[in-house]
């Protein structure tokens, strides 16, 4: 057996064509145990070792780089080995030390250092590739990852310009003739299977108005779908629910979690944001009015930077205003702010690419071809934008605060003149002061921490841009507006003792600011609203090495990944517009394409693309490539219309077909990735509440304004937190859509929580569904869903002259859209005569159950039994599943 | 009737024509089931069972990587940073310097707001002794702590890498100083899911002394991982769980009825459509059920010896909350809850700090020695990690930031050598590991960072924290992010 290791290798060492790896020394020890006789299957280098030293070797191992001296990208360096010798004893792994490296339990001593060991069957793959010799072809070189990922990276599908694919032709079978279906079908077919019946005319209302408007259909709705027999029925409903002005509501949270809204700032302090809501009523009114998807993008990244913006278009970049806010003493006010304008890249980057470009903010992305520099690059696109509030005036507020504007500047320079030239005086020392400490910092604690509080409180508790007074204080006094002057004015006054003490007190500026203040108040209001501005002082572009805001590394100029189309800057064009500009080129195929997808995640319950966070190399692949880039080519074509695409999607036969499992095609198919039946799924969050208060009849369906506090106990912000009380709002407020429901971001609304909102500090693309006790425990217990029953038993026993009977029915329709069956009617009669029972000796519960909703012209024992009835049905399973 | 029978009864239910499910029926064969849910046998398992639980379930138990040492963790955090040069590590360095700038040599290559021109050293007030027959070193503000030496495990070099408090307490918990990631606990439950049938595997507690500071729920929560490892809040007060208690008016019998209608409807529809996620709703609605039984006989105290309350201080006015705390986690470590966290966030001491730390050790320290002393009576320490600590430690230095007043003085965040607490779990007892240097400025000596210590409590469980990993956003995250070395040298 040693005979054939020794031919072999003389055999390649004479043609020259193979390097053996220390076989000749092998060869001459005779130590070598051939692997032959152990019936190992071969081992092809580049076929299985190549590639698992590419991926878990070469970072610290390759060409760039030989941690510990050693380098495993060729053969000759690989014979070579590291400062402790050779690693690779051809022919026998268990004398090769990196054998040993890859096995060792020995954390400390374990390759890859600090990272998830190689699996059992890569380590047995290299053993048996030492066992068997350890060739390496000479010529053959692995690329440093990065390098082939680049190359790799340019076939990836995502990143292909997108073709209009021909439609396949209709099936034989075809139950539509739509472009989507022709689709759907052309795959059921090929897998020999055909597409669900059309669900039933009432399980097909009441799905697509809770997938349009978020909220469930009433009976009457329902019976007049049913009665319409004329043709088109569908599509009128359809057109119905798009034109409601509930359907921005609905579409408008699918954004919310994109930006991560909230009413507070986050982190410790977590003061609260009264505007905030300004970026939501935006967003209800761009969705409701069909803003072409290209503006709406445009806006939000860069509305402020459009040729006469409105102010409309300026409240749109709201959007990137809901990253977080430190206000804690002692935060470094830059580190946080370099952690906003990181988080603005990923949530662009996110919402528009499908990337998960946050990953190169430490170092180049692992999988994707995006590098350190290049998300420092996107980086640099938000790096010169600040945050600032401005007069944003309702439309009931606009005339009177217009009109007042001159005469409330008059009279506040009369207030301040007689005093101008001396508090001027003192604020220049004070702002030189302040400036000098972030300049020299370190050197003077009392100014280090009147520079830092200039950039904690600013704006504090009203959701004010927090570094905007530190940024006006840059600004040379000529460049300032009034109103920039106005506001450090009135800031300085409140800490003018710091600077001098006896010369404040001189000069009154307590009095003075009192006068301003109460002038403020005589005069008419304009509610405030949060938008992005270019920086007024420049700051250059560095990359973070490690993400490390201090850590200064080379100059980066604002850019887009390469692997993505050019961009084309204009001449003087701020760089964040120039970037929402490529976002909707019709170049850049990733933006409709991932649009599209999340689109279609929310009418069937996953993506095309599962992963509609990814569309990088480690993302899912697309199961119907052929229809992702069709919808996308005609959301273009579309001239960017949602409104469009949700009416193209939702009258689709694939979209009205029955939800019923199909248990022949669950072991094909166990994720339902063919399309073969609509998806059942629990819906969200806020529609939990908003079906319940809509069926109670409680449901207060007044559009936009600030954001309200539905009941919960107080534990629930005072256990998280302690700061933030929970006042519950009065009604009707407090039966709002839960769209409106106030965020605080360290204790997020419990039931929102409970039931799979995301964590209003985070990205989102798509919720998970999860099901838990916990739900059960808020459906069953928390008072305000018991008093929905309460409300939907009032509801139906006040209608007047109706059976008991038709009333069951009733509301059971209200609740699930269809009637009980016969066996399902019976149960409920049977619950309902045994609460009567139990009630109608026990008068101390019948008036706890009906609290405050006791109605004297009912009889209490029977409004409690119902009051029970109704929880039943607000309990079940299809009550908060869309069908 | 014990629980497993009465939930073979309902599953036995569903195959039947619903035709024939009449109230009669019902009555005998499922809300009797469930009504005869008595709390003996609740506790017939100990509350505990194993192979019952359905393999559907996101907690059904699961095997660690390797044999572990603690099969349960309580976590006690000490949230917002308490001072471990008085309470656990005198320095006569300190004193000797007290009122002098810090010399020099200690500021070093340090780029940090915390070292500020007027800062001065500032000596402790606190005595301090030997304790037990390791020798450890305990202040007079912790003579019941004192006591526990030879069964706890002192880490004096710990470091963290940020200081301020949210960061750094999310950096302890989740294991990055950002949002969004699982914490410890929901790591936990995750990798070994849990042995409680009727409360959730990761429970926190809370306690404080006015207002504090703690960086709210994302400190427990599940982020990407599945929901069921959230961290759940207990109260020892009131309603254990949200929501717990049946609407007002609503009696045991009325709630027992609700819940079967509520199933029986279920199992109805799911006659008409055989979807699975009806029975996983079911079986949800059944757990909520039995916790609506179990959660309450729990926070129910009057089982306990006199003797053991007062241990614990329940009832004290200052200790009782954190005491109590103590007590309920023992409580659940019985019935099988996988993680207890409890936090005690008033430890932020920037000024008066005589008076406060005072205060917040006689609230807590207490249940802290009751708890390891009531573990190791009952032969649970072994197998239950308790750890206790704060996301960072104080300076040597006085604070500045608002100016000084003479005897209020504070001190400020400090993350360069702070110490920690273990016992039981797999840990040796008795045991002292790092230093800080001379001042107690920097740890100098087996420094420990928060990515080892998070290493070695999930090694304790038996779990490798570079293979406890989650693929989400095409990546595989992991508490200790990219770092964490176990330290094997706190290990038996």
């Amino acid at each position: 057996m040693p005979m054939m290791i020794n031919l072999r290798s003389l055999q390649t060492v004479i043609s020259c064509r193979r390097v053996y790896l220390t076989a000749l020394l092998i060869l001459l020890l005779g130590l070598v145990k051939p692997a032959e006789g152990q019936d190992v299957p071969p081992v092809n280098f580049s076929k299985h070792v190549a590639p698992i030293l590419q991926q878990r070797c070469l970072n610290c191992h390759g060409a760039s780089q030989d941690k510990g001296g050693l380098q495993l990208h060729n053969a000759t360096v690989t014979a070579r080995g590291g400062d402790s010798g050779k690693v690779v004893v051809a022919g026998n792994s268990g004398e090769s030390e990196l054998l040993r490296r890859l096995k060792t339990a020995d954390v400390q001593e374990r390759m890859p250092l600090k990272l998830k060991p190689l699996s059992e069957k890569e380590i047995q793959l290299i053993a048996s590739w030492i066992d068997q010799g350890a060739d390496w072809p000479e010529k053959y070189v692995i690329r440093p990852y990065e390098q082939a990922r680049a190359a790799q990276a340019a076939r990836h599908w995502a990143f292909q310009p997108t073709r209009r694919p021909a439609v396949p032709t209709k099936a034989a079978a075809a139950t539509a003739d739509q472009g989507v279906d022709r689709f759907i079908q052309a795959r059921l077919q090929k897998e020999g299977t055909v597409p669900s019946q059309p669900a039933d005319r009432v399980t097909l209302i009441r799905r697509v108005t809770l997938d349009l408007i978020g909220l469930p259909p009433t009976p009457e709705q329902v019976n007049e779908f049913l009665e319409d027999q004329r043709p088109a029925a569908y599509q009128r409903l359809v057109d119905r629910l798009l034109a409601s002005p509930h359907y921005g509501e609905r579409w408008a949270r699918p954004w919310m979690d994109l930006c991560h809204y909230a009413d507070t700032d986050g982190y410790l302090t977590d003061q609260q944001r009264p505007v905030a809501w300004r970026y939501r009523d935006w967003l209800v009114a761009a969705l409701n009015r069909d803003l072409p998807f290209d503006q709406f993008t445009i806006q939000q990244v860069a509305g402020d930077l459009l040729p006469g913006a409105t102010r409309q278009q300026k409240m749109a970049t709201g959007f990137l205003r809901q990253t977080l806010s430190n206000r804690e003493g002692g935060a470094e006010p830059e580190e946080f702010r370099v952690k906003q304008v990181v988080d603005r890249t990923e949530m662009v980057g996110t919402s528009w690419l499908g990337l998960t470009v946050g990953c190169a903010r430490c170092h180049d992305h692992k999988y994707d071809p995006v590098s350190q520099r290049e998300f420092y690059q996107l980086y640099a696109c938000f790096n010169n934008a600040d945050e600032i509030n401005i007069d944003a005036p309702l439309p009931s507020e606009a005339a009177a605060w217009q009109a007042s504007r001159s005469a409330y500047q008059r009279r506040r320079r009369a207030i301040i003149d007689p005093q101008r030239a001396e508090v001027e005086a003192l604020q220049r020392r004070w702002e030189a002061k302040c400036l000098d400490a972030w300049k020299n910092p370190g050197q003077d604690s009392l100014w280090d921490r009147q520079w830092e509080l200039l950039g904690l409180v600013w704006g504090g508790d009203l959701g004010e841009g927090q570094l905007e007074g530190a940024e006006i204080s840059k600004l040379p006094w000529e460049k300032r507006t009034e109103r920039q002057r106005d506001d450090l004015l009135d800031y300085f006054l409140r800490h003018a003792s710091v600077i001098d003490g006896p010369k404040a007190k001189e000069l009154k500026v307590g009095e003075l600011q009192g006068k301003l203040q109460a002038l403020k108040k005589e005069f008419p209001q304009a509610t405030r609203a949060p938008i992005m501005r270019a920086s007024q002082t420049h700051r250059d572009n560095y990359l973070h090495a490690r993400g490390e805001f201090r850590d200064r590394g080379m100059d980066v100029n604002p850019g887009v990944p390469g692997v993505t189309p050019m961009w084309s800057p204009r001449l003087n064009e701020d760089p964040r517009l120039t970037l929402a500009r490529w976002l909707v080129d019709k170049k850049n195929p990733l933006t409709a394409r991932v649009t599209m997808n999340r689109m279609w995640e929310q009418f069937f319950g996953n993506g095309l693309v599962i992963t509609t966070e990814d569309f990088g190399l480690r993302g899912e692949l697309p199961s119907h490539p052929g229809l992702l880039d069709w919808l996308a080519d005609e959301f273009v074509r579309s001239g960017w219309d949602v409104k469009a695409m949700h009416r193209l999607i939702v009258t689709s036969a694939t979209y009205r077909q029955s939800s019923a499992p199909r248990p022949e095609l669950v072991a094909r198919d166990p994720n339902n990735a063919w399309l073969a039946r609509q998806n059942s799924l629990r819906v969200s969050a806020e529609m939990v509440r908003d079906m319940g208060l809509a069926v109670s009849g409680l449901l207060h369906s007044r559009l936009g304004g600030p954001s309200v506090k539905p009941p919960q106990p107080e534990r629930v912000t005072m256990e998280a937190f302690g700061r933030n009380d929970w006042k519950p709002s009065p009604a009707p407020d407090r039966y709002r859509r839960g769209l409106y429901t106030f965020i605080i971001r360290t204790a997020p609304f419990a039931q929102s929580a409970t039931f799979d909102a995301p964590n209003p500090n985070q990205i989102c693309t798509r919720r998970i569904r999860s099901n838990t006790p916990l739900q059960a425990l808020v459906l069953l217990n928390d008072p305000v869903f018991y008093e929905m029953a309460q409300s939907l038993a009032v509801r139906v026993l006040r209608l007047q002259g109706w059976s008991d009977e038709d009333r069951m029915d009733y509301a059971f329709r209200l609740c699930l859209a269809r009637r009980p069956s016969p066996a399902e009617r019976e149960r409920l009669f049977q619950y309902l005569d045994e609460q009567q029972k139990l009630l109608a000796t026990d008068a101390a519960s019948v008036e706890k159950i009906l609290g405050t909703w006791g109605d004297e012209k009912l009889d209490p024992t029977s409004q409690a039994a119902w009051t029970n009835l109704s929880s039943v049905l607000l309990n079940l399973h299809e009550f908060i599943t869309r069908d | 009737m014990n629980l497993l029978p009465a939930i073979k009864v309902t599953a036995m239910i569903f195959p039947e024509d619903s035709k024939n499910l009449t109230r009669r029926h019902f009555l005998r064969e499922t809300a009797g089931g469930l009504g005869a849910i008595a709390l003996a046998d609740l506790l017939s398992h100990d509350g505990q069972l194993v192979a019952a639980e359905p393999a559907t379930s996101p907690l059904a138990p699961r095997l660690a990587h390797f044999a572990p040492k603690a099969k349960r963790v309580i976590f006690l955090f000490m949230a917002g940073a308490p001072s471990q040069l008085d309470l656990f590590t005198p320095k006569p360095k300190l004193q000797a310097l007290h009122g002098q700038p810090v010399p020099k040599m200690f500021l070093e290559g340090l780029d940090d707001k915390l070292i500020q021109g007027s800062a001065r050293v500032f000596g402790t007030p606190r005595k301090f002794q030997k304790m037990g027959d390791c020798g450890m070193e305990f202040s007079d503000y912790l003579p019941n702590m004192a006591t526990c030496a030879d069964d706890l495990c002192m880490i004096r070099s710990m470091t963290t890498s940020i200081s301020n408090h949210h960061p750094a307490q999310l950096l302890m918990n989740c294991g990055v100083t950002r949002f969004g990631l699982p914490s410890m606990g929901s790591w936990v439950t995750y990798g070994l899911g849990s042995v409680s049938k009727n409360l959730p595997g990761f429970v926190v507690l809370l306690s404080k002394n006015g207002s504090g500071d703690i960086g709210g729920s994302a400190l427990w929560d599940n982020a990407f991982l599945p929901a069921a490892h959230r961290g759940v809040t207990f109260r020892s007060e009131g309603d254990p769980i949200l929501h717990l208690s049946s609407p007002d008016g609503v009696t045991a019998k009325m709630q027992r009825d609700r819940m079967a209608a509520i199933l029986d409807l279920n199992r109805l529809r799911r006659t008409q459509l055989a979807d699975p996620q009806i029975s996983a709703r079911i079986e949800a609605y059944e757990l909520a059920f039995r916790m609506q039984t179990a959660a309450p006989e729990l926070v129910d105290f009057s089982g306990e010896s006199k003797q053991t309350l007062e241990s614990y201080g329940v009832g004290d006015k200052l200790a009782n909350q954190f005491g109590s705390n103590c007590l309920m986690a023992r409580r659940m470590v019985e019935r099988g809850v996988r993680f207890v966290q409890l936090y005690h966030y008033t430890w932020d001491d920037h000024s008066n700090l005589n008076e406060k730390l005072r205060d917040n050790c006689l609230m807590t320290e207490r249940g802290v020695a009751a708890l390891i002393k009531d573990l190791k009576q009952r032969d649970l320490l072994d197998e239950t990690l308790v750890v206790w600590g704060g996301e960072f430690g104080r300076t040597p230095m006085n604070e500045v930031r608002r100016g000084i007043n003479p005897g209020k003085e504070g001190r400020d965040h400090h993350p360069f050598g702070f110490t920690m607490l273990m016992a039981g779990g797999g840990v040796k007892p008795g045991f002292i590991y790092g230093q800080t240097d001379e001042l107690g400025y920097h740890a100098v000596e087996n420094r420990v960072d928060v990515h080892d210590l998070q290493a070695t409590i999930l090694h304790c469980l038996g779990l490798d924290h570079l293979r406890l990993t989650f693929r989400h956003k095409s990546r595989d995250f992991r508490l200790t992010d990219v770092a964490g070395n176990v330290i094997h040298d706190v290990l038996l």
